[in-house]
């Protein structure tokens, strides 16, 4: 059952495909001119391979292959996204051309890494790695290595994991030391010898971080206590400073049976929407006081927490054994307004660039889910092998993304 | 965080567990197999990699593993590890599954 239906996905997504591979083959002359803004790359974690997608048309156009292990991948954009840069879990970085779909480059630069991000002026790629831990920076036209910064070792006395690295203004990084407790600030105006500012004593085990859609804040997730830890870019003179302190008041952690994932668009007007860890609620805090307002009671540990690029509603999938449901919440009330089955294993959510869809990965049930954020009702599925992340091109022209 | 009581709580278990499993744990039959596969690559393999060579998670390779008492790893998988990340996976593993997912991992047969 599941076979024939992957076969038909890669007929159908043969017959998609041909066009491209005209285009990529024979660089035809003729060859149809199109822009970038609505494509994207959605990754597909067990087979190495991403496809190319369509999101005004809900289409696959191709997929590249040969990425190596993708089974915790993460992709950013050049600036004029053309060119996804896919980061994957053994440590390599490919470039691949989103209009001829190719794997234009790739280099094997760790043994075990996470992601990465590219800099303001999109002439910096970032890598974010586990082992050896600390961050490298590329040339983002060649790929060529440009500075290696080891992290600050842990209590193994390794050079600690590295998560949460994200761009902010001024050709910087920010991005936090696992096994380390610190927020690192890179500065990479000379990228072959970057400047780090160092915060120590942030916080126990920061898991993940993000940045603000204005560059301004950076903020990582702690597993090891209740509460985050913020770094304000425009005062860095004030340091580090813990908020939404004790959240889980006291009560019994709840099992983790996956971390969650702090980046992507998590502030939705006023607010900040944030996963709680071991508590099965979604916190919301004042985006200016970064005051504690509300909790939102939600079925399952959160893993993504997005909201709606419009800020209107919030959108939580789960860790297992809750990874089938995905919960909308409605902002001005701050309830859960709709709980979704759209197919097992839900690993992401990617909102088309103005939010008039969500895209959904199911990842056991090898399938893409496009669902209508006006109505809230599936208007197509797409297939897909074992699909994860998605991301689309958008986030060429936004910070921390 | 004073976990003293758990983890001799965890010691007893695990000597326990050890004096049940001195045979080899036998496969569970199928479809139970290829779900518990599926599990450790996909769930275990969350933190640990996908491809087990570890992540937030310590890597699950058999030469990481070697040495390490099959007893005490089912321990850990079972009753977790407080203090770290890792969870229990008592609701969702009977002790047999998480004898076999051990063997299965030092034995590096688990693709």
């Amino acid at each position: 059952m599941a076979g024939s239906t992957l076969a038909t996905g890669r007929r159908t997504l043969t017959r998609l495909l041909a066009p491209l591979l005209c285009l990529a083959l024979a660089a035809c002359a003729s060859a149809p001119l199109r822009g970038t803004g609505d494509l994207g790359v959605v990754i597909e974690r067990a087979s190495g391979s991403v496809q190319i997608v369509d999101n005004s048309h809900e289409q696959a156009l191709a997929r590249v292959q040969g990425l190596g292990d993708l089974s915790h991948a993460s992709v950013v954009f050049s600036r004029d996204a053309r060119y996804a840069y896919v980061f994957g879990r053994d440590g390599a970085i490919s470039k691949v051309d989103l209009l001829t779909a190719r794997l234009v480059k790739r280099v094997e630069q760790a043994s075990n890494s996470i992601g990465g991000a590219i800099s303001s002026d999109g002439r910096v790629i970032a890598a974010q790695n586990y082992s050896p831990g600390g961050v490298k920076l590329f040339d983002a036209d060649s790929l060529a290595l440009l500075a290696s910064v080891p992290a600050a070792a842990g209590p193994n006395g390794q050079p600690s994991r590295v998560v949460g690295l994200a761009d902010l203004p001024g050709k910087r990084f920010a991005y936090a030391l696992f096994d380390a407790d610190e927020i690192d600030v890179l500065d990479a105006s000379t990228p072959t010898a970057p400047k780090v500012q160092r915060f120590q004593h942030i916080g126990k085990q920061p898991y993940d971080g993000l940045a603000s859609g204005d560059g301004r804040y950076f903020i990582a997730g702690l597993y090891g206590e209740d509460g985050l830890a913020l770094f304000d870019s425009w005062h860095s003179d004030a340091g580090v400073r813990r908020i939404l302190a004790g959240y889980g008041r006291g009560r019994q952690a709840l099992p983790v049976y996956k971390m969650p994932h702090l980046r992507g668009w998590s502030i939705a007007g006023d607010y900040a929407f944030l996963p709680a860890i071991g508590q099965h609620e979604v916190l919301v805090a004042d985006n200016r006081s970064w005051a504690q307002v509300a909790t939102v009671p939600v079925l399952g540990q959160p893993v993504f927490v997005m909201a709606e690029p419009g800020g209107r509603r919030v959108w939580v999938n789960f860790a297992f054994p809750d990874n089938d449901k995905v919960q909308v919440i409605d902002v001005p009330t701050r309830q859960v307004i709709k709980t979704l089955q759209p197919g097992r294993a839900i690993l992401h959510m990617e909102f088309t660039p103005r939010g008039d869809a969500v895209w959904l990965s199911s990842r056991d049930d090898n399938k893409l889910v496009v669902i209508d954020t006006a109505t809230l009702s599936q208007r197509r599925t797409l297939p897909a092998l074992e699909p994860s992340g998605i991301f689309f091109t958008w986030r060429a022209s936004r910070m921390g993304m | 965080m004073d976990s003293g009581p758990v983890r001799r709580g965890i010691c007893l278990a695990a000597l326990l567990a050890a004096s049940l499993c001195q045979q080899a744990a036998a496969a569970p039959a199928e479809p139970r197999a290829a779900e518990l596969l599926q599990l450790l690559h996909n769930d275990c393999g969350a933190c640990h990699g996908l491809s087990l060579k570890g992540g937030l998670g310590s890597p699950l390779t058999p030469q990481a593993l070697a040495g390490k008492p099959a007893a005490s790893l089912v321990a850990t998988i079972l009753n977790g590890r407080p203090g770290t990340p890792m969870p229990p996976w008592r609701p969702f593993l009977s002790e047999e599954e998480a004898q076999w997912l051990v063997q299965l991992l030092q034995q590096g047969g688990a693709r």
